[in-house]
């Protein structure tokens, strides 16, 4: 499945446009990041793109067709940033919901529905949890909880909002690798909005950097620059390409 | 034991006290008939008419008319609060969110003050009243753009202060001999006096809401993440949501037009067997269906036997649900 954004434009204030003429592809089975600061636009951009708010301008395609919402679409998969929900359902509950398209508003879910759920629950690695309720669970298994309800409609792309803020490095680190892995092995492409340069160039494919009233899209390792900080985010910080690394993998440090 | 047996045990639990409130309360009360009387009576009245007697007018008559009014009320109320609380998220969501009971106080008064009694115009006022309020919620909440929750609740709560102000108004100009009383005294709700002819009114609304509700009730759970949330999942939220309305408004509005305005059941039956079911409505809908059917005819009976007039019984379920309220909060975890 192909994405594709096509000169998409959006603004809360019409004097003050937040997003304009934003352009890219993506491809089947690549990772994506969305880097910027706070206030940038990026969850606007998410929004749009998944149809919850309209495009003012420009659209998204899929396939070369136009798309218009992720109610009706079901190659899109969201997981939100973890939260608390006021009621507190099981996590087999929780993750059940994301067969909801798939359940007519007088029925529940069907057995398939429930084999669905219990793979997508070993697909992140917490079938032992589905009897838990959510609010008993860390913040990184709630987390996983969001990803397998996603994961239960069989997306092609997963767009994820700031999925590993608000962990700490280790459960950041395993989100990470389960991002990965999806793609690695169930070719599933990824949108991620993220705060963290190092996450991007760990993972991502290519990177959209996001800054007022203008933007940048490519390769990550191309985008991802010591300038490019400077000038998108005010922050001095150095790239290096870690010694004796198999994939060049690069580390990032922030200088002052 | 896993939640799922639990749940169903808890149902079952629930049935079977409905069924024992239901006969205790037919052969218990001011006038005292053998529990086997009852059950003769009953059964031949079912194959045939049993001929008069005392008997049959005080069970019969007056007792079954009122234990299957008050099965429903109770059931259908406390069904309104669940699946409100759900589409609404918030768990302090009761049925007359959108001003129903304030609309149905204000069609009863007014029909009270019109025509001098509670009968067929009060109860006709009454539900119409409830619905208008309901349906002048709904159009108040789209003066914005985007219809919210609380652009929802927003104009329940102006709605209710305006019929309230005119509760007050039609009050101020009644008879304060005999129709300030009445108004006063429908308005604390009770189902003395109820008949088989006001069963009629309501089973069809009562039975045909309750019935939907209980069909979309997974859908519940979805509605319960928020809108923005359930659109990802595939969802539209306002189209359940106006379906939910419609249901509960038709519950509410047939349960004020026969038995006033009984507050609290509708809030603290869905929270109590939440705390005991949990959150998924797939088991919540159907056992808060049940407790408040048996919670009603509970607090019905006390009404009934306590003193020798009857207590309004909107006064009871506050008094007899606070406490009962407050001991399962303490026992449950989770929450």
């Amino acid at each position: 499945m192909h994405l594709e954004i096509n000169k998409g434009s959006y603004s809360y204030n019409p004097k003050d446009k937040i997003l304009s003429d934003i352009c890219f592809k993506l491809e089947q089975g690549k990772i994506m990041t969305v880097l910027g600061q706070n206030g940038i636009g990026k969850t606007t951009l998410l929004k749009c793109l998944m149809g919850l708010i309209k495009w003012q301008e420009g659209e998204t395609l899929i396939d070369g067709k136009v798309f218009t919402s992720i109610i009706e679409s079901e190659e899109i998969g969201y997981v939100p940033q973890a939260h608390k929900t006021i009621f507190q359902f099981t996590v087999f509950d929780m993750v059940s919901m994301g067969r909801s398209r798939h359940i007519s508003i007088f029925s529940m879910p069907s057995k398939f529905d429930n084999e669905k759920v219990m793979e997508a629950l070993e697909i992140v690695g917490i079938q032992d949890l589905k009897d838990k309720l959510c609010s008993q669970l860390s913040g990184g298994q709630l987390q996983l909880v969001y990803i397998a309800r996603a994961l239960a409609n069989d997306p092609k792309i997963l767009i994820m909002d700031e999925p590993e803020s608000h962990l700490d490095f280790k459960n950041q680190f395993l989100i990470l690798k389960l991002i990965e892995d999806l793609k690695v092995k169930k070719g599933i492409s990824c949108i991620i909005n993220t705060h963290y340069p190092d996450h991007a160039l760990k993972i991502s494919d290519y990177t959209l950097l996001l800054g007022t009233n203008r933007h940048q899209f490519g390769k990550s390792n191309d985008i991802i620059t010591e300038k490019n900080i400077k000038d998108y985010f005010e922050v001095n910080a150095r790239i290096y390409t870690i010694p004796g690394s198999i994939n060049q993998t690069k580390a990032f440090t922030v200088i002052d | 034991m896993n939640q799922v047996k639990k749940n169903n045990y808890f149902m079952i639990l629930l049935l079977i006290l409905v069924l024992l409130f239901s006969f205790i309360s037919l052969f218990w009360g001011r006038y005292y008939v053998e529990p086997k009387q009852v059950l003769d009576l009953l059964w031949s009245n079912i194959w045939g008419d049993s001929g008069e007697s005392i008997y049959k007018t005080v069970v019969w008559n007056i007792r079954l008319p009122r234990i299957l009014i008050v099965i429903l009320v109770g059931a259908g109320l406390s069904i309104c609060g669940t699946s409100l609380q759900g589409c609404f998220h918030n768990p302090l969501v009761s049925p007359d969110v959108l001003g129903v009971s304030a609309g149905a106080g204000f069609g009863a008064a007014l029909g009270i003050l019109l025509t001098s009694g509670v009968n067929g115009v009060t109860a006709v006022l009454a539900f119409s009243f409830g619905l208008l309020s309901v349906i002048l919620s709904l159009i108040l909440s789209r003066i914005k753009s985007e219809s919210s929750i609380l652009a929802l609740v927003l104009s329940g709560i102006i709605i209710s202060a305006v019929f309230n102000a005119l509760i007050s108004l039609v009050k101020f100009l009644a008879d304060t001999d005999s129709q300030l009383p009445a108004i006063t005294f429908w308005l604390m709700g009770s189902f003395s006096n109820v008949t088989f002819e006001d069963l009629g009114k309501i089973f069809i609304p009562i039975v045909l809401g309750i019935s939907v509700l209980i069909g979309i009730r997974w859908r519940i759970n979805v509605l319960t993440l928020g809108d923005e949330e359930a659109k990802t999942l595939g969802i539209n939220p306002r189209k359940t949501r106006l379906l939910i309305i419609t249901a509960t408004a038709l519950i509410t509005a047939s349960s004020v037009m026969v038995a006033g305005i009984i507050g609290w059941v509708g809030l603290i039956i869905p929270n109590l067997c939440r705390m005991i079911v949990g959150a998924d409505h797939k088991y919540l809908m159907p056992s808060s269906c049940l407790c408040g059917a048996a919670f009603l005819l509970f607090v019905d009976f006390i009404a009934r036997v306590l003193t020798p007039s009857e207590i309004p019984i909107g006064i009871l379920t506050a008094i007899v649900g606070a406490p009962f309220f407050a001991l399962v909060y303490k026992n449950t975890e989770g929450c």
